[in-house]
């Protein structure tokens, strides 16, 4: 068991916690934060794996550097549109759906 | 054994402050949080031996995704209430 | 009762996810890989021309990947300016009245700017590159608009469309140019690659600071009347 390998184990507890995270929390920015916490796991996962042996491998961490530039672009995609969806409806978080077999 | 202490302080620091980040009270405080998760990446990225992915993980992961964030948790607190 | 429920089976679920995952890693951990990638890449360096490994894997063994990764940054781009709803670029309630932040950014500015091109062109053989260089490029017109100074570029109109679009046409250009050329989509002509990379790279970092930048300006809301339908903003 080497240190890269031990990192990407680590990405992987990371990518369970952004899992639990995404799924139980209710503010949509704190999914997005779960969101980028499952990015950050995956690509440790990635290069910690790839580089096992400790030899740096560039191929994966090319592919991890685009990773991080679109993760980016697409956290700041999301803030617009929980932004707008803010503007709009006042909530934070999504309606849960009124479903017609449940009496209230 | 020196290298595995780092490391493995490292990594400690990193889970905790992703768990941190989402279950924190405060909004702002998780986005602060999520910032130090950022620069923690970029020195777990050096650990790798990967230094083009350290730069852009400090200027991208912590710096322009936490100012990003910064502004929307202020917005998100401020402006019309539920 | 019945949200703790839930929420120990998710958790029970991400429990079960994450030790299968970790085994996964574990098992492919002990297969030795099939191919020699490291190997094949530092025979091939001569002919990449550059001198970085990342940045040779990046624009030349595997640019059809970056090339595919711009598009989805303009499309990003696209996505979030359609969505705003800006009235103002130069918000008054922006403009700083704090004279460190004022006095912070005529320092900064004009340093961040020469550090973009220094890690643009230190991309050749050191670690830097385009997407770094784009991102402080995008730090510094973060700084700049948390300063309120106005930037006109960032209005609707040819100059923001053009920095959009130049980074992707340019390496699309270049791709097909090869491919009409008589070689294959992306190859690079060797005695041209070093040239052609540096031109990539720059256009590259053009457009990807004024992505960034335009989805962080894109997003403030202000306090704006909706248009009705059909009117103009």
């Amino acid at each position: 068991m080497s240190a890269s390998l031990l990192y990407a184990l680590a990405g992987v507890v990371l990518c369970g916690i952004g899992l639990f995270g995404f799924i139980t929390l209710a503010h949509l920015l704190r999914k997005l934060l779960a969101f980028n916490l499952i990015g950050s796991g995956v690509f440790l996962a990635l290069v910690g794996l790839a580089q096992r042996h400790g030899e740096p491998d560039p191929v994966p961490q090319a592919l991890v550097l685009t990773g991080i530039v679109v993760a980016i672009a697409a956290t700041a995609l999301a803030v617009v549109l929980i932004r707008r969806y803010f503007h709009l409806s006042g909530l934070t978080t999504l309606k849960p759906e009124i479903r017609e077999d449940r009496a209230e | 054994m020196t290298e595995w202490l780092l490391d493995g302080l490292l990594i400690f620091a990193l889970l905790a402050t992703a768990v941190a980040t989402l279950w924190s009270r405060d909004l702002f405080r998780a986005v602060v949080i999520f910032i130090a998760f950022g620069l923690l990446m970029a020195l777990a990225w050096v650990r790798l031996r990967a230094p083009d992915l350290a730069l852009a993980e400090a200027a991208i992961g912590a710096g322009l995704t936490g100012v990003l964030l910064l502004d929307a948790a202020r917005h998100l607190k401020s402006g019309r209430s539920e | 009762m019945r949200r703790s429920v839930g929420t120990c089976a998710v958790a029970g679920v991400c429990l079960a996810f994450v030790i299968t995952l970790a085994l996964a890693v574990l098992d492919v951990a002990e297969t030795p890989a099939q191919v020699d990638l490291p190997g094949l890449l530092s025979e091939s360096m001569g002919k990449s021309g550059v001198e970085h490994p990342v940045t040779a894997v990046l624009l030349n063994f595997r640019s059809y990947d970056t090339l595919l990764e711009i598009g989805v940054l303009v499309i990003a781009g696209i996505a979030g300016i359609s969505v705003s709803r800006t009235t103002s670029l130069e918000d008054p309630e922006l403009r700083t009245t704090d004279t460190l932040l004022y006095a912070l950014q005529r320092w900064f500015v004009p340093l961040m700017l020469v550090l973009a091109g220094y890690l643009l062109w230190a991309g050749a053989d050191r670690p830097g590159g385009a997407f770094q260089a784009g991102a402080v490029l995008a730090a510094t017109g973060v700084m700049m608009r948390l300063g309120g100074i106005p930037m006109d570029f960032l209005r609707p109109g040819t100059l923001l469309r053009l920095g959009l679009a130049l980074g992707f046409a340019v390496f699309l250009l270049i791709a097909l140019a090869s491919a009409i050329g008589g070689g294959a989509f992306l190859a690079y002509p060797p005695a041209v690659a070093k040239q052609l990379i540096v031109l990539i790279e720059t256009v590259l970092t053009l457009s990807i600071a004024m992505v960034l930048l335009a989805l962080f300006v894109s997003a403030p809301v202000n306090r704006a009347e909706e248009p009705g339908e059909g009117e103009s903003p």
